[in-house]
């Protein structure tokens, strides 16, 4: 990390960025946890949860951005990692349950109780330990990654052919997760869960201190992302995207530059998910549904793809929507909703809300500012319409 | 044991008195005799009764007897009259046969005990041996070879005797040698004869008896062992065959939701993600048809489908037109951002039939024409798969006739070849485009029609096929109908012959992850096209 780094990636909507998660980061938790319960400044507890939920999911349609916005791939996959990631998580703290359980078993979570295992399973062990679970939560979506990412790029699976296989990819996980002898607790999931490093996950300040984590996560991604996209890999990135086979010709290795960035993807994705478990309470099956992911994209799309702003902004305008139309009367009209947002934004927003502002932005900031800084060039605000 | 002892006695008494009612002779004839006994309000005479009944060959018996076992017949102490109680509260007096208007008031029902119900059941089994209709006479003949009583061997005899239809006759010489196996005294040569017989038979059923036998000379329990390892092998193959079908089934199944899928993205290279929805409103238009000639033309209903097969390519490909006019013309050549907006347009007409339909599943009917089942040897055929799997194997051959001698099939093998060059040769691509999409559309439709019959029609009947669908086009590749039809009937026989080993949803996992590494190796799928448009 060099002042270089920091300079190149972080240009203006970059900084206003980790401004906002910053001051939200830590304004939020704090006037829960200073101000008494019906002041106007408290932030009730149920709603830094439902931020939190929010903030994870900025991180796993950042992580989507980095792949479809920067590279081209469009991964219908991406809630497997998250899932994955998740279930690491959540694996950790089933164990940390201990004898607390229904059935007050010291070594066997309950649903094993109840299924009559004998033993703890092997892939369970080491996940008393809040370090291994972590390195899980890394590893195991980053893995599959590597593993699913090395065949697919390497053999030149491109375009909707990928798109289907990620998508097979998350449905087998799905069915798999599904199955009570699977080991991960069968379409009930893994919930109950008490304590994470020893608070209790319902307590308020867990809460909080999950939040502010759930945000400084986010701002690290969102930086790496950024690193990421603006050093010289980045544009490698781009010229993959916007043509693949041409920059195969012009001699870089595309399945290497391709590896490489979905394999980081998924371990975003991967955090998003372990640090989604605690704060909803609970991790199953259905998260692997294809539904899901693709959901997922769309947010990319509503945010702008390729702007990394849009994609966490996208993420926090749609599922607040979601939260606001499910609860309320409108909730039979969700549907309709959310399928007319997939078409509407495809249709007449291609660019999502910040790229659309951007390009707006662009001629009034290039006036203003008659000589562009070199260096400073948003590569997003003049990014040349994707072909596939 | 005092209490078997208790019941052997019994049994003598009964035999004592049943060899007594036959011997003794009778005024008006044996039959009304008998029947007048029932009237006696004793269980051991209406037990001897019963048993003249049975054997008297009188065909006013069995509806006497079923009349007893259901408790609609009356009897009159008083006049020793007996009479049948009929559905309508009509009366019949059983000796005669004569309609009576009303039963006397003294008459009671004849009373039964258990003991009584089950040699009233016993003398309905001999009797529906020698039923005037075949199809009750197999039932009788398949009853018998479960139940296996020995003392119903005569009847059986004497039913095979009589018989001519060789369907019968082979199930009674089944169910007589069912029972000898069981007979104690029976000659080893008879056995040894039954074993043969029912290695003929070669099913399930037969196997467990043969396996279930116990205290044989060693001659037959010898020819009872090879016998059961011939059957053994024999339903192994048969099984084999049962998956093939069960693959073939499967897959036409798959090729019928996947083929319309294989035209839109082989001619304009986008996935629908709608396409199961199609589907699904093919599916509701059938309900609708049917609802409709429930209520106004129910003598139409057999022909429901053939009404609901052109109205639901009409309705689904008028849908699909309309997608493709409002939405996917202007997403042009981007196949990912087209593939989220029809993802978007799946979630809008799902929740729409949800709206209309309700989100519950509604009921669809088969026409008598495609319930029921037949029987090939051992396999078990239902009528409803196998006209599925002559409708796709019609729609595929239709298709393919269309795409090959039709000017539209003409311009669409252009644009799946080269679009560009396609229209630069005249073609009106955007015209071409409209149409695939509402063909692949409409069969579609034609797909949910038959659907309907074998799945639940519910508003998420089209994302249960969807990943299927693109799994059977991504694997069968681009541009080719055989490449989708090969690649529907190996995921179809893959998947039924995995599902006994693995378990159905771990067969379905490796099918997925097979197809994925698949991919690896052929990335357009089994038969792709060659050439420049590759790349594009």
């Amino acid at each position: 990390m060099t002042p270089h780094f920091l300079t190149r990636s972080l240009d203006r909507s970059a900084t206003i960025f980790l401004m906002v998660v910053a001051a939200v980061g830590v304004l939020l938790p704090l006037s829960n946890l200073l101000f008494p319960a019906g002041s106007v400044l408290h932030v009730p507890t149920y709603l830094i949860a439902l931020f939190g939920k929010y903030v994870c999911y900025a991180l796993l349609a950042l992580s989507i951005d980095l792949i479809w916005g920067y590279c081209g791939i469009l991964s219908l996959g991406h809630g497997a990692f998250f899932a994955l990631g998740g279930y690491a998580m959540g694996m950790y703290l089933m164990r940390q349950i201990g004898s607390r359980g229904v059935y007050g078993n010291p070594i066997l979570p309950d649903f094993m109780v109840f299924l009559n295992y004998k033993a703890l399973p092997w892939y369970w062990h080491g996940f008393d330990h809040f370090w291994f679970a972590a390195l899980m939560v890394l590893l195991v979506p980053g893995l599959l990654a590597f593993a699913f990412g090395w065949l697919a790029f390497r053999s030149r699976v491109t375009g909707v052919y990928l798109s289907i296989i990620t998508q097979a990819m998350t449905y087998a996980l799905l069915l798999a997760f599904f199955r009570n002898d699977f080991g991960f607790g069968g379409n009930n999931g893994l919930t109950d869960f008490k304590d994470i490093l020893g608070f209790n996950v319902q307590a308020q300040g867990t809460r909080a201190v999950l939040f502010m984590l759930s945000c400084l996560a986010l701002a690290v991604g969102f930086l790496i992302c950024r690193a990421i996209v603006t050093s010289k890999l980045g544009k490698v990135l781009i010229a993959v995207r916007d043509a693949e086979s041409r920059t195969r010709f012009l001699g870089y290795r595309v399945e290497s530059y391709k590896l490489f960035v979905f394999t980081v993807s998924a371990c975003m994705a991967g955090v998003a998910g372990a640090l989604y478990v605690p704060q909803v309470g609970i991790i199953n099956p259905g998260e692997f549904a294809p539904g899901n992911s693709i959901e997922a994209v769309i947010w990319v799309a509503v945010g702008g793809r390729g702007t990394l702003v849009g994609a966490a902004l996208g993420a926090v305008v749609v599922n607040y929507a979601k939260t606001v139309f499910t609860s309320g009367p409108l909730a039979p009209y969700w549907l309709f909703m959310l399928g007319a947002l997939f078409v509407l934004v495809t249709l007449l927003l291609p660019k999502g809300i910040v790229g659309t502002f951007q390009a707006w932005w662009a001629p009034w900031r290039a006036q203003r500012m008659a000589v562009p800084v070199p260096g400073d060039k948003d590569v997003s605000a003049v990014k040349p319409h994707m072909a596939e | 044991m005092p209490i078997s002892l208790f019941d052997y006695l019994r049994a003598a008494l009964l035999a004592i008195f049943m060899t007594v009612g036959v011997a003794m002779p009778s005024m008006a004839g044996p039959f009304e005799d008998a029947v007048s006994q029932l009237a006696n309000d004793s269980f051991s005479d209406t037990e001897a009764a019963v048993g003249l009944l049975a054997g008297g060959g009188n065909a006013q018996a069995l509806p006497i007897i079923s009349a007893l076992q259901e408790g609609r017949l009356l009897a009159d102490p008083a006049t020793k009259s007996v009479f049948i109680k009929q559905g309508d509260g009509k009366f019949l007096n059983a000796a005669t046969g004569a309609a009576v208007a009303t039963a006397p008031a003294s008459a009671a029902p004849v009373r039964l005990n258990n003991r009584l119900r089950r040699t009233v059941e016993a003398a309905l089994g001999t009797l529906t041996l020698l039923s005037p209709d075949p199809a009750k006479r197999i039932l009788a003949a398949q009853s018998a070879f479960k139940t296996r009583d020995a003392a119903a061997l005569p009847a059986i005899d004497d039913a095979l005797k009589k018989e001519t239809v060789p369907a019968v006759k082979r199930a009674f010489a089944e169910a007589r040698a069912a029972t000898i196996l069981f007979k104690a005294d029976a000659s080893d040569v008879d056995k040894i004869e039954a074993v043969g017989t029912l290695r003929a038979k070669g099913d399930q059923d037969a196997l467990a008896l043969l396996s279930g036998l116990s205290g044989l000379s060693q001659d037959v329990a010898g020819v009872a062992t090879s016998a059961v390892n011939s059957i053994q092998s024999n339903l192994a193959l048969w099984s084999i065959g049962q998956n093939a079908w069960y693959g073939l089934s499967l897959g036409s199944v798959l090729l019928l939701a996947a083929i319309g899928l294989a035209i839109t993205f082989g001619v304009m290279g986008v996935i629908n993600m709608a396409h199961g929805e199609m589907v699904m409103i093919g599916a509701y238009v059938t309900f609708v048809v049917q609802e409709t000639i429930r209520t106004r033309y129910p003598g139409l209903f057999d022909y429901s489908l053939l009404i609901a097969v052109p109205l639901a390519f009409l309705v689904a490909g008028l849908i699909g037109v309309l997608i493709e006019r409002c939405v996917i013309k202007f997403l042009y050549g981007r196949a990912l951002e087209t593939l989220l907006a029809t993802w978007g347009i799946s979630l809008i007409l799902q929740q729409a039939v949800r709206t209309m339909f309700g989100p519950n599943n509604r009921e669809v009917g088969n026409p008598s024409w495609m319930s029921g089942a037949f029987d090939i040897g051992q396999l078990s055929i239902t009528y409803n798969r196998l006209w599925i799997f002559c409708f796709t194997l019609a729609v595929f051959a239709i298709l393919l006739a269309m795409l090959r001698y039709t000017s539209l099939g003409l311009e669409m093998r252009a644009v799946t070849q080269n679009r560009r060059m396609a229209a630069s040769m005249g073609i009106p691509t955007a015209r071409v485009d409209a149409l695939t999409f509402g063909l692949g559309s409409g069969i579609a439709g034609i797909a949910g029609v038959a659907l309907s019959q074998i799945d639940n029609v519910s508003p998420n009947l089209g994302q249960t096929y969807i990943i299927d669908s693109f799994m059977v086009v991504v694997f069968g590749g681009v541009g080719n109908l055989w490449g989708t039809l090969v690649g529907a009937f190996t995921l179809g026989i893959a998947n039924k012959f995995l599902e006994p080993v693995a378990g159905a949803v771990l067969g379905k996992i490796a099918i997925l992850v097979l197809i994925i590494l698949f991919i690896q190796k052929r990335p357009r799928g089994m038969f792709a096209l060659k050439g420049r448009s590759v790349e594009a």
